[in-house]
């Protein structure tokens, strides 16, 4: 067992991980450089870690997850660290003061840090404030989800070797989407410039704002990017209240490779997961080997997932070999 | 090699090209060769078939932007053959029906039967706006880009209002993706639920009212919606004053935002429904005075840019009831002319700012290649005498639908020829033209 890295004086004052917003961009790449390191940990076989070793972190999550929920637990059981899963329906949190109430329990319990997922906008900042371990934002509401988008940073820098001065679009359902956000703040933080193509129903009023241009063109969109990062439209948005039906939406914002030709011809392709293929993504297009990065993010997300335990609530930084 | 037709001794007036002079047309084939005042001075072709139109109006085919057609599921009352030959006998080369048929023109199949049954009934083109909502029923978007991709010239509710505003304003929203418009039949409808003009006359007849406001209220809540989102908006039928203050304001702003009239408000006041006079009524309903006459300035001016038939075929059944219970609707489409050139007649409209609110601007508005008697423009035009004085007969509608409140009014303006792509649709019985 080793306890190793960590130690990195750009992220020293970390206490929390809310939000990609009012990060610098200091703490951005230490996070990414960390991450980097535990790729290669994770990659080679039967290799120990013990920054967590006798340390809890409890997944809360108010809204079902299967992939972040087991990214986590597994980030943290390669850290050596104990995990305990919660899964609390959104619908008797919402009936009073329930939320800071299970913060005040699970605070009572001392656990080093939670990780919490919330469909509220903003309710994972308010247990954080009220609770004294360290808290991860597995994704509130329509805000953000930073471990995503630092995972998707990780992924494009592995492959790109950098992420400024890169092309980025982001595509699909803007307007609901934490990814999204989250991927703004990180992307124009480290110099990308930023994309976002949606139906003009899916956008959200003010998004230029942000930083990006937007676009309800997709081929207009897509020309010239290196990474097209697609969302995913939720089944309750295609019926006609945002979108008229799945079958318009793929056809004038499904990526195909018709319109990926619009794109650099070595553009990648990500996706946040769970896939709708036929919806947002064609089939072919998301098994393309050569231009998919899809599986790679599943694999950098525990990596990303550990920099980030590691520094929160890892051991001392001095403990570090 | 394409025939030739050589219309001459006319006056022609083709506001697109700022054109109002004698001189006549050349076609060949479907399309329009050339146009102009000194065209024919050195002789008309050899090859070419002569159309002496005598001196009369030579203007581009009139274009309907807003009619009822019957066809599919109410064949009873129109079918795009009846109301192609009443469309044509009024001038009319090209017609956008409203998507309340049965079943509603809400998805590519339903405007494609549109569009095979006009091509094979060979008269007017018929253009289908879709309906903004599956159904028209106010909750769920239709595809408006495969729509409009398959050929919806707009999109709309049709015969009554999108109420909702957050339906409207995502209507709008989407919208801008494709460049399409969205148009309104403006009148609250938890407010219009009466039967004619809200006021004094109603109140007197004991009949539920329609309030002016309840239009203005609708105008002005979507040209806000035109603010927020950028989209292209139509409204009409415009009826009151109060609507037309909005419009003014919202095209002095710079926003997209047309509107339409139909004949009957500027023919017409709620007078016309006199001793519950079914046929009179109509949905929004006639107005005052004041009211009918602001219209018609407007019309003049040009804050309304369209004046279209709205024609609404109803069927004796629907209309021989006591007033409250019978249908909404006027038939309109042979009367969209003569009603208008009214206001020529009495020197409020120019014959341009006629064809501009019977032809060009209505095809501008629905992105027509129509409207215009440009080179290389579509053969679609019409061949109208202004003078000739003559008495509305409904009962002599070529439309299957007789029910229009305009039996025994005087009238003045004949259309002698109404032609497509360079066919003849339409030839007055007595129209004197030298073939």
């Amino acid at each position: 067992m080793t306890a190793a890295p960590h130690g990195d004086p750009r992220l020293a004052g970390m206490r929390h991980l809310l939000a990609i917003a009012g990060m610098t961009r200091e703490q951005v790449e230490g996070l990414l450089d960390l991450a980097d390191v535990y790729v290669d940990h994770s990659r080679a076989a039967g290799r120990k870690i013990s920054r967590l070793a006798g340390r809890t972190v409890v997944n809360l999550f108010f809204e079902s997850s299967t992939r972040t929920r087991t990214s986590f637990e597994l980030a943290t059981q390669r850290l050596g660290g104990d995990v305990i899963n919660m899964e609390v329906s959104w619908s008797s949190v919402k009936k009073g003061e329930t939320l800071i109430d299970t913060a005040m329990t699970l605070n009572a319990m001392h656990p080093d840090a939670l990780v919490v997922r919330a469909p509220d906008s903003g309710a994972v900042q308010l247990l954080s404030e009220k609770v004294t371990s360290a808290v991860l934002n597995g994704g509130d509401g329509a805000h953000e989800h930073p471990t995503q988008a630092l995972l998707d940073a990780v992924t494009i820098r592995r492959r790109r070797g950098t992420l400024h001065g890169l092309r980025v679009a982001i595509c699909g359902d803007i307007a609901h989407s934490r990814v999204a956000r989250s991927n703004i703040h990180l992307l124009t933080l480290v110099g990308a410039e930023v994309r976002v193509i949606a139906p003009p129903t899916l956008l959200p009023t003010g998004i230029e704002a942000m930083g990006v241009e937007a676009y309800t063109d997709m081929r207009a969109g897509l020309t010239g990017c290196d990474i097209v990062m697609m969302l995913r439209l939720q089944t309750e948005r295609m019926q006609g209240s945002h979108v008229p039906s799945i079958r318009e939406y793929f056809r004038f914002y499904g990526l195909d490779h018709a319109k990926l030709a619009a794109a650099k011809p070595d553009a990648l392709i990500m996706h946040p997961g769970p896939m709708n293929r036929g919806v947002e993504i064609d089939t072919v297009v998301a098994d393309d080997i050569d231009r998919s990065l899809i599986r790679e993010q599943v694999e950098m997300g525990v990596a990303v997932r550990m920099a980030v335990l590691d520094v929160l609530a890892g051991g001392p930084a001095e403990a570090a070999a | 090699m394409s025939a030739r037709t050589a219309y001459t001794n006319a006056r022609v007036i083709d506001p697109a090209r700022g054109l109002d002079a004698p001189g006549g047309v050349l076609t060949r084939g479907g399309r329009i060769e050339d146009t102009g005042a000194d065209l024919f001075a050195g002789g008309v072709p050899e090859d070419a078939e002569r159309v002496d139109c005598g001196g009369a109006w030579l203007v581009p085919g009139l274009v309907d932007m807003g009619a009822l057609v019957g066809e599919p599921g109410r064949e009873h009352q129109e079918t795009i053959h009846s109301a192609g030959r009443a469309a044509a006998a009024g001038g009319t080369t090209a017609v956008a029906c409203l998507p309340n048929t049965d079943p509603v023109i809400d998805n590519e199949a339903a405007l494609e039967f549109v569009a095979r049954r006009a091509r094979e009934t060979k008269l007017v083109k018929l253009h289908a706006h879709g309906a903004i909502t599956r159904g028209c029923e106010g909750r769920d978007l239709t595809e408006m880009g495969l729509l409009s991709e398959a050929g919806a010239v707009g999109f709309t509710e049709g015969l009554h209002a999108l109420a909702d505003p957050g339906m409207m304003r995502r209507a709008l929203s989407y919208a801008t993706a494709f460049g399409v418009t969205v148009a309104q039949r403006p009148e609250e409808p938890s407010l219009a639920s009466g039967s004619m003009n809200g006021g004094e006359r109603a109140t007197r007849l004991g009949l539920g009212g329609r309030s002016r406001h309840a239009e203005a209220m609708t105008v002005e809540r979507d040209v806000r919606l035109v603010r927020m989102t950028g989209g292209r908006y139509h409204a009409g039928p415009i009826t009151c004053r109060e609507s037309l203050a909005v419009i003014r304001a919202a095209k002095a702003d710079g926003l997209p935002v047309t509107c339409a009239t139909a004949p009957p408000y500027l023919a017409l006041t709620e007078a016309a429904v006199g001793d519950y006079r079914t046929f009179a009524k109509v949905a929004p309903p006639l107005r005052g005075e004041a009211d009918r006459a602001a219209v018609a300035g407007a019309v003049a001016d040009g804050t309304i840019d369209a004046v279209a038939s709205d024609h609404n075929p109803q069927d004796q059944d629907a209309k021989r009831l006591p007033f409250e219970s019978a249908a909404f609707g006027i038939a309109g489409l042979e009367t969209r002319l003569a009603l208008t050139l009214d206001l020529v007649n009495a020197g409020t409209l120019s014959p341009d700012g006629l064809v501009r609110r019977l032809a060009l601007d209505p095809a501008r508005i629905l992105g027509l290649n129509a409207g215009t008697l440009a080179p290389d423009a579509p053969a679609d035009l019409a061949v109208i005498d202004a003078d000739p004085r003559w008495v509305i007969d409904p009962d002599a509608f070529l439309s299957k639908c007789k029910n229009a409140p305009f039996d025994d009014r005087p009238a003045r303006g004949r259309v002698h020829r109404t032609v497509v792509d360079g066919r003849p649709i339409h030839r007055a019985a007595d129209d004197g033209i030298a073939a």
